[in-house]
C-alpha cells in the first residue's frame, strides 16, 4: 500500500520555456520524476539539456512553465519590467537546498579545503553546528571515496577526485533530487570511470537523480527513463532498451550512431 | 642574464650599454629615496651631509628631528619651530586615510559588482565617469568641489575632505576590482546558489575571499591616495585641518627642517610595509590556487 506521500512526484517540470534573446533554446519541455527515479538527459551540445537543468532550481529563471518540488510549485510573478521573476526568493533559497546540483567544472570553492567545501552549506543553510556538520561532512565524503583527502584544497586534488568531492558537498544536503550537469565532460578519460562509480552507487541506493551525460553507457546501465532532447524540445523519451536498441527517430539515430563510433 | 660564448663583439657591446642604462634608471629612482634616511638621522639642523657623518663618527647622528617629529621640544638646541603639528597631521591623516579608504573600498566593490554584470547599461559611460578623478587635473577636481562643498557647508569639515578623499580613491578601486571580477569564476556563487545560499552571504563567504587580493591591492592604493594628498586639503581642509602632506607643505616653504626627513623616512618604511603586505597577499592567493609563484 502506497501512501499518497509517496505518489508526489519528487520533481515535475511542466512546459519549461527559454529564451535567450532570439534564441528559443527550450520549447516546453516536460518531466515527471518519481521518488527513485533515475533519468537521463542525452542531446547534442546546444540541444538545451544544461539549461533545462539550471532552469529547474532557477540558475537561469524560465520564460514559461513551473516546477514543483514534492508537491510544492516555485511561485513566480511578473515584474514591472515585464520580465518573469521568482516571487519568493526565500522559496527559491528553500527549494534549491533540496536540489542538490554537481557542476560540469566541478566549482569547488578555491580558497576553502574539501571538508569546508562540504561543511559550509550545512552550517550555514541547515544551521548544523559545526561538529555535526563535520560529522556528516566526514560520513558523506567517506561514502564518495574521499575522506582521506579532506583536508587538500581543491587545487591540489585531482579532476576526478574534486568532481567526488563536489557531489560530497551537494549530497551532504541530503536532498531530495540530485541534478548533474556533464559530470564527467570536463575529465580526463581515465578518471571518468571514478566519478562514474560513485554515481552508480548512489543510483543503488535508491537516490532521485537528473543527469545530464554524454555517458551511453552509463545512462543505458544505470537510468531507468531516458529522455532525448533535440532542439529545445523532447524528441524520445523512454526506458533505455527501448530508446537504444529500437530508436524510432532519425535524429536519435544520427545522434547515436555518432556516440558510438 | 649572462653572455653566451658565440656573442659577437657588437652584441657584447650593446649587453653593457644595456646593463648600464637599466643601472642608472633604477639608481635615479630609488636614490632620492634612500638619501633621505642616513641625513634624517643628522644631528645639525641642515639637510646635508656633514664630514663627521661621512666619518661616521657617533656624536653626529642623533634622533632629534624624530623627538621633534613626536611634539617633544625639550631639546634646548633646537633652534627651529616646534609644535604638536607632526603628531596631529599624522593622526588626522590617518582618520581621514582609513575613513576615505572604507568608504572607496565599499562603494568601488559594489560599483564593480554592477559594471561587471553584462546587463548593466551604459557601462563604458559610467566606468569613465568612476576614472574621471584620475584623468581630471587635480587642482580643476579641487577647484570643482571646493565651490560645490561650500554651498553643501562641507567645507573645513571631517567629512568633507574625506568625501573628496573618498572620490580620489574610488577609481582604483573600481579599476582592481573590476579587473579581480573578469578572471572570476560565476560558477562558483552559482554552486553556492544551488545550494541554498542567499546572495549576500555567497558574497561574503565565497566571492569576496577569492577577489581579496584585488580589494586589498584597490584599498592600498585609495589609502596611499589620501595619505598623501595636498592640493584637495588646501581648497577644502579649513585652516585646523592640519595632515601630514599639509604640514610637509608647509614646513617646506617656511623653512626646510631635517623634522621633514624624519617623516619622509617614516613614510618610505610604511610604504614599504605596504607593498610587502600586497606581495605575501599576492602569494598567499596565488598558492591556494594552485600555481607555484616562480
Amino acid at each position: 500500500m502506497e501512501t499518497p506521500a509517496s505518489l508526489t512526484p519528487a520533481l515535475e517540470v511542466l512546459d519549461l520555456h527559454k529564451r535567450f534573446n532570439d534564441v528559443e533554446v527550450l520549447k516546453g519541455v516536460d518531466l515527471v520524476a518519481k521518488t527513485g527515479d533515475v533519468i537521463s538527459m542525452l542531446g547534442a551540445s546546444g540541444s538545451g539539456k544544461s539549461t533545462f537543468l539550471r532552469c529547474i532550481n532557477l540558475l537561469e529563471v524560465p520564460d514559461r512553465g513551473t516546477v514543483t518540488v514534492h508537491g510544492e510549485t516555485i511561485k513566480m510573478s511578473t515584474s514591472k519590467y515585464g520580465d518573469i521573476v521568482p516571487a519568493d526568493s526565500n522559496q527559491v533559497i528553500r527549494l534549491r537546498s533540496r536540489l542538490g546540483m554537481v557542476f560540469q567544472s566541478f566549482n569547488l570553492w578555491q580558497h576553502m579545503t574539501v571538508l569546508e567545501n562540504v561543511t559550509e552549506a550545512l552550517i550555514h543553510v541547515l544551521k548544523m553546528s559545526k561538529t555535526d556538520a563535520a560529522d556528516r561532512a566526514c560520513q558523506t565524503l567517506d561514502r564518495v571515496g574521499m575522506l582521506d583527502r579532506k583536508d587538500y584544497y581543491p587545487a591540489h586534488i585531482s579532476g576526478g577526485q574534486q568532481q567526488r568531492a563536489a557531489i560530497a558537498r551537494a549530497l551532504a544536503m541530503e536532498p531530495d533530487v540530485m541534478l548533474f550537469d556533464e559530470p564527467t565532460s570536463a575529465l580526463d578519460p581515465e578518471l571518468v570511470g571514478e566519478v562514474l562509480k560513485v554515481m552508480r552507487n548512489l543510483a543503488e541506493e535508491g537516490r532521485t537523480m537528473i543527469v545530464v551525460t554524454h555517458e551511453i553507457g552509463f545512462a543505458r546501465d544505470v537510468s531507468n527513463r531516458v529522455i532525448f532532447l533535440h532542439e529545445g524540445a523532447i524528441d524520445s523519451e523512454g526506458a533505455p532498451d527501448q530508446v537504444f536498441t529500437s530508436p524510432d527517430s532519425a535524429q536519435l539515430k544520427k545522434f547515436l550512431s555518432n556516440a558510438i563510433h | 642574464m649572462a653572455l653566451p660564448s658565440y656573442a659577437t663583439p657588437a652584441q657584447r657591446i650593446w649587453h653593457y650599454i644595456y646593463l648600464a642604462m637599466c643601472s642608472i634608471v633604477l639608481f635615479f629612482l630609488v636614490m632620492p629615496l634612500l638619501v633621505v634616511i642616513p641625513i634624517s638621522f643628522t644631528s645639525t639642523p641642515f639637510l646635508q651631509f656633514t664630514p663627521e657623518m661621512l666619518r661616521l663618527d657617533p656624536d653626529a647622528f642623533s634622533l632629534r628631528w624624530y623627538r621633534i617629529m613626536m611634539g617633544d621640544c625639550s631639546d634646548p638646541g633646537i633652534t627651529t619651530v616646534c609644535s604638536d603639528n607632526w603628531k596631529i597631521g599624522a593622526l588626522n591623516s590617518l582618520k581621514i586615510g582609513i575613513t576615505a579608504t572604507v568608504l572607496a573600498t565599499t562603494l568601488g566593490i559594489l560599483a564593480a559588482l554592477g559594471l561587471s554584470r553584462p546587463i548593466m547599461p551604459f557601462r563604458k559611460l559610467i566606468m569613465a565617469m568612476m576614472i574621471s578623478p584620475l584623468i581630471v587635473p587635480l587642482i580643476i577636481t579641487a577647484s570643482g568641489t571646493f565651490f560645490f562643498f561650500a554651498r553643501l557647508d562641507l567645507v573645513a569639515t571631517f567629512w568633507g575632505l574625506v568625501l573628496a578623499h573618498t572620490i580620489l580613491g574610488l577609481p582604483f578601486v573600481v579599476i582592481t576590482v573590476t579587473a579581480t571580477l573578469v578572471g572570476f569564476d560565476t560558477n562558483l556563487t552559482r554552486a553556492a546558489a544551488s545550494l541554498g545560499g542567499g546572495p549576500i552571504r555567497n558574497f561574503f563567504k565565497v566571492q569576496m575571499p577569492l577577489i581579496l587580493p584585488g580589494v586589498i591591492s584597490g584599498a592600498l592604493f585609495a589609502f596611499i591616495t589620501s595619505f598623501d594628498e595636498v592640493v584637495i586639503v588646501l581648497f577644502v581642509g579649513g585652516p585646523d585641518q592640519i595632515t601630514l602632506p599639509r604640514q610637509m607643505w608647509s614646513g617646506v616653504r617656511q623653512e626646510i627642517s631635517p623634522t621633514i626627513l624624519s617623516v619622509a623616512t617614516i613614510l618610505v618604511i610604511m610604504s614599504i610595509c605596504l607593498l610587502t603586505t600586497v606581495e605575501m597577499l599576492r602569494r598567499r592567493s596565488e598558492r591556494l590556487r594552485g600555481i607555484r609563484p616562480s
